[in-house]
């Protein structure tokens, strides 16, 4: 069934015609040009799809497009300002966080959105009930779990979201 | 995927007046299972019903001292809140213990608890199973069955539950608020999931067109002193082998109240009422509870694939009661 929806992608407004049958990121990708999310397993479990869905990252091969009418996106093509990398790019980069890149916009929006959620004190299932939230290592590892890499990067992902998150505690440290 | 036809919920009336009225309809709320057995062809609605859109996202204190969950509540938002955190950690643990942190951002309360009963056999449509082809065979049985259940299965279907919320709100006696078409009513958890028996096709006690709108949780001064442990093949981001949600409290040495459910173990989260009659005004000691796993586990009727579960059961159980116990004093 062909329907009209209505998104914000990356700040950009765009009106789009859809079958009901397809997800955000098929939306994303082949009605809209957005590359930056990439399809791995289509089945939620890899999640090189993810993106900002209104401020939370989300694996969007799982969300119809039709019940995100209205919706406002933000893929890693839409995370930087012109030329400045986002600091969790920036560091992505920095670590060398990555091999072949396919699941990288993935892991970068994921990250993003993990460590806003962190900052909001949102526990995981390795924090101690009761205690405050601190980015450990293990800490990042768990909050990252919905994000594979086949390369094996994750010692360099790890580090450079741990990078990033001390970045963002001390933000006008040089 | 089959074409649908799509409609968002004006209200909650509305959503089970559609849904009700077309039999190949069903409910889409946060889509992280729906979505995908559209994908893998397992279910074939002609329509869906959007309910994501319903005034059902708030967490609301009851009269009683406990809290109402809007089935719309994303698992994230019911994990962080501090309500849920103090009075019912085991609840916040076992959801932060599920999926992965963007499923749980879609993912909602309602959806969680209707997810399908399922293994890797009923999402492989080339293979015989019960429960999503009635009559045609479980493939289970004499195949791969590491993650199937040991407690209450049937020859029809040894799949298990997968959700980790449920097994806490088990152990908690949540109740499940539903609005059908003849009103509104609340269901016990334990009443709430069947066993196969020979109709594994049901994973619940609902009617076509029921909608869940709320959770219940009681007022329980003992959830304060509750945990939630899942054994599973990785770290995160993987099903239970076996998970257990427990909450104790200890009075002079002796246990005087104690609530458990099991994860990973059954076509239901299992209530363990045979631990816990076995241990209500008991000593409070680690042979205790040892005890206690032994007689709930001497049910079980393993297969191959997962006799070791009946151990690991046993272990865990005795595991997470001592050290609540301990947490207790």
């Amino acid at each position: 069934m062909e329907t009209q929806i209505g998104l914000r992608v990356d700040g950009t407004r765009h009106t789009v015609r859809i079958d009901t049958r397809e997800t955000l990121l098929d939306v994303l990708r082949e009605r809209l040009g957005n590359t930056s999310p990439k399809k791995g397993c289509d089945h939620g479990q890899c999640g090189a799809c993810t993106v900002l869905l209104d401020g939370r990252r989300v694996t969007t091969c799982l969300a119809l497009a039709v019940s995100h009418d209205g919706a406002e996106l933000t893929t890693a093509a839409g995370l930087a300002s012109g030329a400045q990398l986002h600091p969790v790019q920036q560091a992505f980069v920095t670590h060398d966080a990555f091999q072949c890149g396919y699941c990288t916009p993935g892991q970068v929006c994921s990250a993003v959105g993990m460590l806003d959620e962190a900052s909001r004190g949102w526990p995981s299932a390795c924090t101690e009930p009761g205690e405050l939230v601190r980015l450990s290592d293990a800490e990042i590892a768990e909050r990252m779990s919905g994000n594979l890499c086949r390369c094996g990067a994750y010692v360099n992902i790890v580090a450079a979201i741990r990078q990033a998150a001390v970045d963002a505690d001390a933000p006008d440290t040089p | 995927m089959k074409p649908f036809r799509y409609d968002r919920a004006t209200s909650p009336a509305a959503a089970v007046a559609a849904v009700a009225a077309d039999p190949q309809a069903s409910y889409l709320a946060g889509g992280t299972n729906l979505v995908d057995h559209l994908r893998l062809g397992l279910t074939e609605p002609g329509l869906l019903v959007d309910v994501g859109g319903l005034p059902l996202h708030e967490i609301e204190e009851l009269p009683d001292g406990g809290l109402r969950i809007g089935a719309g509540v994303a698992n994230s938002d019911l994990a962080a809140d501090r309500r849920v955190r103090e009075r019912y950690p085991v609840l916040s643990v076992a959801l932060l213990s599920g999926a992965s942190g963007q499923l749980r951002n879609l993912a909602t309360t309602g959806g969680n608890l209707l997810q399908r009963t399922r293994c890797g056999y009923f999402q492989d449509v080339t293979e015989p199973c019960n429960k999503r082809a009635p009559g045609s065979g479980c493939a289970a049985l004499g195949g791969w069955n590491r993650y199937h259940a040991i407690l209450g299965a049937s020859s029809h279907c040894i799949a298990v539950h997968p959700s980790d919320l449920a097994v806490a709100l088990t152990a908690l006696d949540a109740r499940v608020r539903v609005l059908g078409v003849d009103g509104e009513r609340a269901i016990p958890i334990d009443d709430f999931y069947r066993l196969p028996g020979d109709e594994p096709q049901r994973d619940t006690v609902l009617e076509h067109g029921d909608l869940i709108t709320a959770v219940d949780l009681p007022p329980l001064p003992v959830a304060r002193n509750s945990g939630y442990r899942k054994v599973r093949d990785r770290a995160s981001y993987a099903f239970a082998l076996v998970s257990v949600a427990a909450a104790i409290r200890i009075e002079d040495g002796t246990v005087a109240d104690v609530r458990i459910a099991l994860g990973g173990v059954a076509h239901r989260p299992w209530r363990a009422h045979t631990a816990e009659q076995a241990l209500h005004g008991a000593p409070s000691t680690v042979e205790g509870y040892a005890a206690a796993a032994a007689r709930e586990l001497s049910a079980a009727d393993p297969l191959p694939g997962n006799a070791f579960k009946v151990p690991l059961a046993r272990s865990v159980l005795t595991s997470v009661l001592t050290q609540l116990a301990e947490e207790a004093r």
